[in-house]
């Protein structure tokens, strides 16, 4: 590993940061891991505090119990990048002994590539409880959480099989970005966005494409989530030149947009490009709407559903778009669950030592979620509605459901 | 009125004062040491806290650069937990002249100075905010010291040793018998009470004060010209190790980081009086500019507290009395019995924090030639005795300790990682010690909030253990409070502003610190 912590481009930025710190504690107040846990110190002791006595070497590996959320950063009055600091003194903390574990949950794309052709098998597997017993022993993998559901077909197996679509596109090309997930676990959300997209009358791009780097990077192999988010950047905009980029990949999204630069100091004119084009689905529903230009022209669906916006998506600085959309849909009532996160901050809590933690976090949410309605869920990210689903019972669905619902495309 | 009888009292408790002490008391004389406040609160604890590697002298005063060398890698060894090895780099900065890298060079080798010319590029990668501009860079062996600490340690080892340190006590009057000194008076500030202290010599080690103490003896006046500095502490390193500019000496040339923070520093203006040490606005405007060229971008990074210290220079008539900067650095050790008739003192001035055994050893030497005695020096020989004696201080240090017992100890001061037993400890240690006192040992509210958060906590802990009592509860906090402001007010701009109005809302908005009840007579000490 090549990775030291002063070394990263970033970092020089994050830490003049801390500069603006007034030791206020809003960010104590916002983190949902020190408020279940004393194992974690805080986002305010972890982030500009403790930044001031590191040089390069680690000695509070008490941090990696920051769950990268993102809700200090957020809440911050004063521009402290706290969890940004916090994410790069973990990769300096992990630098010199990486568990395998963190190694393989990342590679996210080759988990889709293995499993989907053996999905049966891999679910059964998934949910044998001897065998994730003995994961979670040997990898680290608690027995309990939430793994994604395998799929036997991948969204460019679907895209490839399907009928062309017969609407015709009357308002020009976007190019879509499906992400690991989306294309391998989550192949439905992506599916009913391309469909929502099509109805609304555009030509849906798809071009192939690889993972963002995200996990890697929320464990802190920084050399290689910037090599993927590069990767991924010119598989984008491979799609064509200037074109909108959207996705219903709510964190992935997130990557692009704000973490690549921030936390890893990715600093590349296409990186600045796709990060400027893209847009959360959600987020392109509603600027269609405010420009005048989305069909109103919904069904009634009348349901009380809650709505949980994940910690990735809030940490955009772009609302909730999710629910302006939906209270465009008659009859349906949408309830914001007001948790900051479900817990699970990505691979945060799959991992054995974290399980309970991420647990705790999420309790709230998860006893709101089956309160509100114990058949459906609302939420804008993978790996939250795998937590929601696993931690609640209850079913959950990104929102794009609902409007791919309300147009009466299902 | 108490009275002591001691082989040798050593006035002045800075760093020189507390190396004599330990000379002596290593050399087998009763001693005693005293300070009119608290250790390290005078020169000592008012600069840099550079350990110079020699470097800077090189071409300027080949003799102090010497000195310096040999000194550095002495007390990185015997008091390796004080000192911290950073390292150093001398920078050309744009528009400096690239040949005078020549000369230092030279002078280096002359001088037993190990220094080695690196790449730029080189510099550039291990200290990424250095000015992208410089020319050449030049790696010296330059550290960085906690002189509180420093002296302290010295202190302590000379009262194993069976020295006694008398804080808070101000000399009054120096007795003589004929023509040698035989007793110093002076008065427990804390208590009141007078103290007699019989001696055989007095080591006179006051620093800038140092001419007054030698006039109460009945010296003829000593010239020490009191040379003031300033210096500002930055919120952050800036730096992971020392840099200084590639230039003949000059005001604000040299960028310290010291435990959390990066020190620039300093000017050099003659001043009279050593306790009236003004922080002028264009000396800060100075200092930020000097930081701009080898930091760019420094004046937009906070800056938390400035200070002044006075250098103890010693007259001398090679260089106008006005030009403290080029008088000589050297020590001084001067005679009273040539110079005034006087035996049994010894006066010494100048010189410098890191060459502070050195001249405790020379003043020591002359004091046993005085006295007709062959008592050798050991200083250099044995370490100092305290926590992790043998190991370098390290910026890590504390958040490791804070590592290890996150789940158990309370946090005082959030800033400066200061947890709860530690100041209790130190309390246990000075019971009647200000905060400041404790301040100087713990780094108590020396971080980024000077004190916003951490002086109430500190406060109620004094009170709730018993050590002091409510009026002595709020004394404490109003001049702990006074003293942080006068360091915050010559840098009050950019995000400091932010924070000293967030503080000044907790304490006189939220706490309403100026209405409580006001005593007779306010807590000085």
């Amino acid at each position: 590993m090549t990775t030291k912590g002063l070394e990263f481009a970033g970092h020089e930025l994050s830490r003049a940061t801390l500069d603006a710190c007034v030791k206020c504690t809003i960010c104590e107040t916002a983190c949902p891991v020190s408020a279940v846990t004393p194992l974690f110190s805080g986002p305010k002791f972890v982030g500009p505090q403790a930044e001031r006595f590191r040089n390069g070497e680690s000695v509070d590996h008490s941090l990696d119990y920051c769950s990268s959320c993102g809700a200090c950063t957020l809440a911050c009055p004063q521009g402290v990048q706290i969890a940004e600091l916090n994410s790069q003194a973990r990769a300096v903390m992990k630098a010199d002994h990486m568990p395998v574990r963190d190694q393989l949950i990342t590679r996210t794309t080759l988990m889709g590539m293995m499993m989907t052709p053996v999905a049966p098998l891999a679910n059964a597997a998934l949910h044998n409880k001897p065998i994730r017993a003995i994961v979670e022993k040997v990898i680290g993998i608690h027995r309990d959480a939430p793994m994604p559901p395998a799929q036997t077909q991948t969204l460019q197996g679907w895209l490839k099989k399907r009928k062309a679509p017969t609407r015709k596109a009357t308002r020009g090309p976007v190019v879509f970005f499906h992400g690991c997930a989306g294309g391998y676990f989550e192949v439905e959300t992506s599916k009913k966005s391309i469909e929502v997209l099509e109805y609304l009358g555009y030509e849906v791009i798809v071009p192939k494409q690889g993972c963002c780097g995200l996990a890697q990077q929320s464990n802190g192999l920084f050399d290689q989530a910037s090599a993927a988010v590069l990767k991924l950047c010119d598989e984008l905009r491979s799609g064509g030149k200037d074109l909108t980029i959207i996705s219903s990949s709510g964190s992935c999204t997130g990557m692009l947009k704000h973490e690549a630069h921030e936390i890893m100091g990715v600093s590349d004119d296409r990186l600045k490009d796709v990060g400027t084009r893209i847009r959360d689905m959600m987020e392109f529903l509603l600027d269609l709407h405010d420009a005048g230009e989305l069909p109103t022209d919904f069904q009634a669906i009348d349901m009380t559903v809650p709505y949980h916006a994940p910690c990735q998506l809030k940490s955009q600085g772009m609302g909730q778009p999710a629910v302006e959309v939906l209270k465009l849909i008659p009859g349906l009532t949408v309830v914001e669950s007001g948790a900051v996160c479900c817990g699970i901050a990505g691979t945060y809590g799959l991992k054995k030592e974290k399980y309970e933690v991420a647990q705790a976090v999420g309790k709230p949410l998860f006893d709101m979620v089956k309160r509100t309605n114990p058949d459906l869920a609302l939420c804008d990210t993978e790996t939250c509605r795998w937590q929601i689903e696993q931690s609640s019972g209850v079913k959950t669905e990104h929102p794009v459901w609902m409007v791919h619902r309300a147009y009466g495309l299902s | 009125m108490r009275k002591l009888a001691v082989d040798v009292v050593v006035i002045g408790g800075g760093s020189t004062g507390a190396g004599v002490v330990r000379d002596v008391a290593m050399r087998g004389y009763s001693a005693v040491l005293l300070d009119r406040a608290d250790l390290g609160q005078g020169t000592t604890g008012r600069f840099h806290g550079l350990l110079h590697s020699g470097g800077r002298y090189v071409v300027s005063d080949p003799m102090s650069a010497t000195e310096c060398a040999q000194e550095n890698a002495i007390l990185a060894r015997i008091q390796a937990s004080a000192i911290e090895t950073t390292g150093g780099y001398f920078v050309t900065c744009p528009g400096d002249d690239p040949a005078f890298a020549d000369k230092f060079l030279a002078g280096a080798a002359a001088t037993g100075v190990p220094a080695r010319e690196i790449a730029v590029a080189e510099a550039l990668r291990n200290e990424p905010r250095l000015n992208p501009g410089i020319m050449r860079a030049v790696e010296v062996e330059d550290g960085t010291v906690d002189g509180w600490q420093l002296v302290w340690g010295a202190a302590n080892s000379a009262k194993a040793y069976g020295a006694q340190v008398l804080t808070y006590h101000a000399v009054t009057r120096i007795d003589r018998e004929g023509n040698r000194v035989s007793a110093v008076h002076c008065t427990d500030l804390k208590s009141g009470e007078e103290v007699v202290i019989d001696c055989n010599f007095v080591l006179n080690c006051a620093g800038p004060w140092a001419g007054q103490i030698a006039h109460m003896a009945g010296a003829d006046p000593v010239d020490v010209i009191p040379g003031r500095g300033i210096m500002i502490a930055m919120n952050h390193r800036l730096v992971n190790r020392v840099v200084n500019r590639m230039i003949y000496p000059a005001d604000g040339d040299i960028l310290v980081p010291v435990h959390t923070v990066s020190i620039i520093g300093t000017t050099d203006v003659k001043v009279d009086d050593p306790d009236n040490l003004a922080i002028e606005q264009d000396e800060v405007q100075q200092m930020l500019d000097a930081g701009e060229v080898l930091i760019p971008g420094f004046r937009n990074a906070r800056a938390l507290h400035a200070w002044a210290g006075a250098r103890p220079l010693i007259k001398d008539k090679r260089v106008a009395a006005a030009d403290t900067r080029h008088m000589s650095r050297g020590m001084a050790v001067i005679d009273h019995t040539e110079r005034d008739g006087l035996d049994g003192m010894l006066t010494i001035g100048g010189g410098k924090l890191t060459t502070y055994r050195l001249m405790a050893e020379h003043i020591v030497d002359a004091m046993c030639e005085k006295l007709g005695e062959t008592r050798e020096c050991r200083t250099a020989k044995e370490n100092i005795p305290g926590p992790e004696a043998t190991r370098n201080y390290v910026v890590t240090h504390r958040l490791e300790e804070r590592e290890h017992d996150r789940l158990e100890e309370q946090i005082i001061c959030e800033c400066e990682l200061m947890s709860r037993k530690m100041f209790t400890e130190a309390l246990a240690n000075q019971p009647k010690g200000t905060f400041d006192d404790l301040r100087r040992q713990l780094r108590l509210g020396m971080g980024p909030c000077q004190g916003g958060f951490c002086t109430t906590r500190a406060t109620g802990i004094a009170l709730e253990t018993d050590h002091i009592d409510i009026e002595r509860a709020n004394g404490l906090l109003r001049l702990f409070l006074k003293n942080r402001w006068i360091g915050l007010w010559p840098i009050l701009y950019g995000d400091q502003v932010r924070q000293t109005a967030l503080d000044n809302w907790i304490f006189q908005g939220t706490l309403d610190v100026e209405h409580l009840p006001q005593p007779e007579s306010e807590v000085a000490l």
